[in-house]
């Protein structure tokens, strides 16, 4: 699924990143503990999170996530906005919190999990 | 590089600095990229030294990394002064956390660091003393 369709689906509104917005998104992480994501492997991952500080973007930068959800309507900082843009990370933001914003793409088809070792 | 060169990079962890913490990770995956090292290997490297750096940041006030790449590898040397690890079983086992709330509500001390770096290493090698302070060390083979 691209990225304009995750939009779309989670009514989210598009805060950086237009780049990558025809990038295919094959399985998601929601997760507000970034040593959690980090035990994640996957390609072409979506990040959900409920946190909002810049070590969420250094996370998805060592994980090559490309694109970051922020859930239950936070609106992060413009250092976290440069920080994201200046690493080629798309940030989206949606109203919905993170239980309805996951069930909404795993309905729509993004139902990927990641590999633990 | 050819073949006795051995890159080295040193930066220092600043205390108690959350925003720029990761920044030290955030080169040296760079370099790796730029010496044209697989992005599997990269992205190893980069997810165990950032949680090194991490820790250095949450649990002692900093300290200093020291990276070594040669042809084959790259090793990865977080070293600080802080409070040291009493239990280094206990620290290696997945949830087992001692960060307070405050490190908690920043999105770390899941209890995943040192499973995480372990996992993502080739070898890892953690020496450790109470009121003295912890080195880790990161091998991440290239092939």
């Amino acid at each position: 699924m691209k990225v304009r369709e995750i939009i779309e689906i989670l009514d989210a509104e598009l805060l950086s990143g237009s780049e990558n917005l025809d990038l295919e998104i094959y399985s998601a992480c929601g997760a507000d503990l970034m040593s959690d994501v980090m035990a994640y492997v996957k390609e072409n991952v979506l990040l959900l999170t409920g946190l909002v500080n810049p070590q969420v973007v250094r996370t998805a930068e060592m994980m090559d996530i490309k694109v970051i959800a922020f859930v239950r309507g936070k609106n992060p900082v413009q250092n976290i906005l440069d920080l994201a843009k200046d690493k080629g990370i798309t940030v989206i933001a949606t109203k919905h919190p993170m239980f309805i914003a996951c069930g909404k793409l795993y309905s729509a088809g993004i139902t990927g999990r990641g590999v633990w070792d | 590089m050819g073949l006795s060169n051995v890159l080295k990079l040193h930066f220092d962890i600043p205390a108690n600095d959350f925003v720029s913490a990761g920044e030290a990770s955030s080169s040296v995956k760079k370099t790796l990229s730029q010496l044209g090292i697989a992005p599997q290997v990269i992205k190893k490297s980069a997810i165990a030294m950032y949680e090194a750096e991490i820790n250095a940041v949450i649990h002692a006030n900093g300290g200093t990394a020291d990276i070594e790449i040669d042809q084959d590898k790259v090793i990865i040397k977080i070293q600080d002064e802080g409070p040291g690890i009493p239990d280094l079983d206990l620290a290696m086992q997945e949830g087992f956390s001692t960060a307070p709330d405050t490190v908690r509500q920043m999105g770390f001390g899941a209890g995943m660091g040192l499973p995480n770096m372990k996992r993502y290493a080739d070898e890892l090698k953690i020496n450790t003393e109470v009121g003295r302070g912890t080195t880790v060390i990161i091998r991440v083979n290239f092939a």
